[in-house]
């Protein structure tokens, strides 16, 4: 991997340092020295509720990835490794759940758990575990798929119980793509925002609450900004150690083109794949129908109206909502083909810079992680006071949402790849080059084609992200038209059966098209798929 | 595009006659506002303008209306009006959407002197006082202000910004639950700690909820700032429920429209007709009513932003705001009192909205220099 020019890696490595320090590292850099005082430093730290909430979401998001991590492998591997009806549509509705607005999804964990947890840490863990199930079989799924099966068959073929192949065969070869879900995870769980305000129990703080609350409810910015670098400090050790440890424990292997997938053989082995798959179907369709029901419920009974008169300008003579939900969907999507499309082309450049770049790599690496772990809020002010002035007068640019969610996309797409592209043989670009192809080409032939399987499956994590996308989106100042999250939140935050039956109905929607989106997604990447398989070994 | 030189000599008169009004008529109702009116009005807005963008071309000018989130985008009665509003003046207003008010006026006070837009609809009374203190408007007394009632603008005595809506915050009770159990809703917010109503009342924390401070602040107004606290034991003894935002409160823990445990929610005084007018199926009699005495007043202001090269298209703007054509849309849209006394409300309105008699409320510079102190106290007591 280390045998491109190292002009080439210079090039690649351009675009995204570019974007990351023109859209993350300066605005966030003028918001805290804008922000930032002696004084702020001395009140946080020495406030006793600053440590509290420290300690509370730090020990929260580590049980919370813990726990999706354990939970998620099982349908990571049932999914990278078994053909079953209803596969693409599983990996939808993990999705679709991934994306859903917290309010709604809040909602649906309140009703599903039994009174004695409402409002307990164990609701927001669940909370957690849920949205985050997506992340870990889609990154862990991405890479399993990959790994080439006759190792696993032969570990079998010599008497290794099941467990054994996992124990001592899969998982070694998986921990890459681990340690990123779980530092995906970590880091969601550990900014989290919603879920702690609809799931948690009323004052339950995480850094992120806690830095939103100062900067927009009480105004004091130099206490956020001081909780805002704490957080991406505490951050920002979490992420340097996963990187160290993706490096260490990426190694070459013979990775396939083709998928490996298979029906499940054999009595018991049809059994435990079918628990699994039923299990995560009813871990994920829960609260995706609680959404639908409440969109036909109203106090005094069932109603289609919510269906029936959605789009319909009138609510009443003369009297509009302004909501408009197919406008909404046509904004999120358009959004997310731009963030998608932002995310995509600076999340490949970045892998294959960071994978070349040796050494200097993961100062990439790491940097385009940290926009995940920065409080959307600090974010959204920094821009605002940034893009100010001619020629940078960005501000309520029209594109400034889907560059904001390409940003939190990123990370996503560069986890994606690059446990993959660390795998690919160096032997394999040594045979090109010994053939005559040139560094460059021989690196291109032989990686490049490594790279479409990780890439769709970070394209669509990336589009779901914009099409879920909140926090930012409701902290950059925006004009011309709302995203489907956003006319949700704005549906449920008035008075009326009808306008949150919509919200409801619009959030049904928005979970609609993010399935379609990822079915899509997957169909689009297996015609992608390259037809020549080299087979080695 | 924006002309930027052309009216900083405006910026100059208003203030210095807003001042000018303030200390001739400091506070002493209409009269003398509406006459500082005349003074400070610097480009009546029937006056040509005089646009001279650097190449002396005439542009197609445009002002930016900065919001908070619940002010529709487009498609509605309120932005028809401000169609009407360019069809007349020619000038184009955008909406930009800034967050909830605690947002919009944080990134307002970050870029004051630079601001986003031109003008700002609605920072509300517990919010005005920081608004002032950053000096993110641009004083200016609105046209028409006559028909905008003097306890609405002594609010803000120097002309800062313009008093556009008002409505309450009140407790809300579901009328079918008290029915269903022969029991009298109760009438004042001693009531509430009564035994007879435990554990029948959920209210939103005020550290991060606008209705829930709105509630905390209707209590300290009756109970002062040493008796409060006591008040709100008394509340939790009684099996007061918080919850993080108004959402959760009306949609998952009030009986009527959450199918929740709880009859008795904080929400505003206009749920009850928003309740009949967004019903479904549709229905003559709103299903809750309002408590009155619990009610706290919530005044929110619209004002020119200070630092917009647009001075004279922005007072266009706010009078257009205040004004009757403008003002006449937003008990419908926006669910809240048009400001401007000769507007009409709607029948709907009339039918099933209280208005208080004599709402509660506190002195916004009172509301500022406390609210961070009494979060916490209200913190401390009811959740630590």
């Amino acid at each position: 991997m280390n045998r491109l020019p190292r002009s080439v890696v210079a090039a690649l490595a351009a675009v995204p340092a570019a974007a990351l320090a023109v859209f993350f590292v300066w605005p966030f850099a003028t918001i805290v020295s804008e922000a930032l005082s002696g004084a702020a430093i001395r009140d946080t730290v020495t406030r006793r509720s600053t440590w509290e909430i420290v300690w509370f979401t730090s020990w929260q998001a580590l049980l919370s990835t813990i726990v999706t991590i354990v939970i998620g492998l099982a349908p990571a591997a049932v999914v990278a490794r078994f053909d079953f009806p209803g596969r693409g549509v599983l990996v939808g509705l993990l999705t679709a759940v991934f994306v859903l607005p917290t309010v709604v999804m809040g909602a649906a964990i309140l009703a599903l758990l039994p009174d004695a947890l409402d409002r307990t840490v164990l609701a927001i863990v669940a909370a957690h575990v849920v949205f985050n199930l997506a992340v870990v079989v889609r990154l862990v799924g991405a890479m399993w798929e990959l790994l080439p099966t006759d190792m696993e068959a032969a570990a079998a073929t010599l008497g290794a119980s099941r467990w054994r192949v996992f124990t001592d065969v899969s998982l070694p070869l998986i921990r890459p793509a681990l340690t990123a879900a779980a530092t995906v995870v970590f880091l969601f769980s550990f900014t989290s925002f919603g879920v702690i305000r609809v799931v948690g129990a009323t004052g339950t703080r995480t850094i992120e609450v806690e830095v939103w609350r100062r900067a927009t409810q009480l105004g004091d910015l130099g206490g956020a900004a001081v909780l805002t670098l704490l957080q991406l400090a505490l951050l920002g050790v979490v992420v340097a150690w996963s990187t160290t440890l993706q490096r260490r424990h990426s190694r070459a292997l013979g990775l396939r083109l083709r998928s490996p997938r298979r029906v499940p053989s054999g009595r018991s082995e049809q059994r435990v794949v079918t628990a699994i798959v039923v299990g995560t179907f009813a871990v994920v369709a829960a609260p995706l129908a609680a959404l639908v029901i409440r969109s036909f419920s109203t106090p005094t009974g069932w109603s289609t109206a919510a269906w029936t008169d959605l789009g319909r300008t009138e609510i009443r003579p003369g009297l509009r909502v302004g909501v408009d939900p197919w406008n909404a969907v046509v904004n999120s999507l358009t959004t997310a083909v731009w963030a998608t499309t932002f995310a995509v082309t600076i999340g490949a450049l970045a892998s294959l810079a960071i994978a070349a770049a040796g050494q200097a790599g993961r100062f990439l690496d790491a940097g385009l992680m940290l926009p995940l772990g920065t409080s959307a809020v600090t974010i959204g002010f920094g821009m605002l006071i940034t893009f100010d002035v001619a020629p940078f007068d960005w501000r309520a640019s029209w594109w400034l949402v889907p560059v904001g969610h390409a940003l939190v996309a990123v990370p996503f797409v560069v986890r994606a790849t690059l446990g993959v592209l660390r795998s690919v043989d160096p032997d394999l670009t040594a045979a090109a080059a010994t053939l005559g192809a040139s560094p460059t080409r021989a690196w291109y032939e032989t990686v490049v084609p490594y790279l479409w399987r990780p890439l769709a499956a970070g394209a669509g994590l990336a589009t779901a992200i914009s099409l879920g996308e909140f926090g930012a989106t409701s902290f950059l100042s925006r004009s011309g038209g709302e995203t489907m999250p956003i006319a949700i939140e704005r549906l449920l935050g008035r008075t009326g059966s009808i306008l949150q039956a919509q919200g409801y109905a619009l959030a049904t929607m928005l979970a609609a098209v993010t399935v379609l989106v990822v079915v899509l997604t997957d169909r689009v990447q297996s015609f992608t798929r390259p037809t020549t398989s080299r087979r080695r070994g | 595009m924006r002309h930027h030189r052309s009216h900083r000599s405006f910026v100059g008169l208003a203030i210095a006659s807003a001042v000018l009004a303030a200390s001739c008529g400091s506070g002493d109702g209409s009269d003398e506002a509406s006459s500082g009116d005349t003074v400070a009005v610097g480009a009546p807005p029937n006056e040509p303008r005089t646009v001279t963008s650097g190449d002396g071309v005439e542009d197609v000018s445009g002002v930016t209306l900065v919001t908070y989130d619940s002010f529709p985008e487009a498609d509605t009665s309120l932005n028809d009006a401000l169609d009407r509003f360019t069809a007349a003046t020619g000038i184009d207003v955008q909406i930009l959407v800034a967050g909830d008010t605690g947002t919009m006026l944080s990134k307002a006070a970050l870029t004051a002197g630079n601001p986003e837009g031109d003008v700002m609809w609605g920072i509300d009374n517990s919010f005005l006082s920081r608004a002032i203190d950053d000096d993110i408007f641009e004083p200016y007394l609105v046209g028409g202000i006559e028909n905008i009632p003097s306890e609405l603008t002594e609010l803000v005595p120097n002309g800062e910004a313009t008093p556009v809506d008002f409505g309450d915050v009140c407790v809300n009770y579901d009328i079918g639950w008290f029915d269903d159990r022969g029991l009298e809703p109760p009438s004042t917010l001693d009531d509430l700690i009564d035994p007879a109503y435990a554990g029948t009342l959920v209210v939103q924390n005020p550290a991060t909820s606008s209705p829930g401070l709105a509630f905390l602040l209707a209590t300290i107004d009756e109970y002062g700032t040493d008796g409060w606290q006591a008040y709100w034991q008394a509340l939790g003894d009684n099996g007061v429920e918080v919850v993080e935002s108004w959402t959760q409160a009306y949609y998952e823990r009030f009986t009527w429209a959450g199918g929740g445990p709880t009859p008795m929610v904080v929400s505003y005084g206009s749920s009850p007709p928003a309740e009949v007018i967004f019903a479904d199926p549709a229905r003559d009699d709103a299903p809750t009513g309002v408590i009155a005495d619990t009610c706290f007043r919530q005044v929110e202001f619209a004002g020119v932003l200070r630092g917009t090269p647009a001075t004279a298209e922005a007072r266009q703007l706010v009078d257009f705001l205040a004004g009757a054509d403008f003002q006449n849309e937003l008990a419908l849209n926006l669910f809240v009192y048009p400001a401007n006394t000769t507007v009409e409300l709607p029948q709907e309105f009339t039918d099933h909205a209280v208005v208080p008699d004599d709402p509660r409320s506190l002195d916004p510079v009172v509301i500022d220099e406390n609210r961070s102190a009494w979060i916490d106290e209200w913190t401390e007591l009811v959740l630590g």
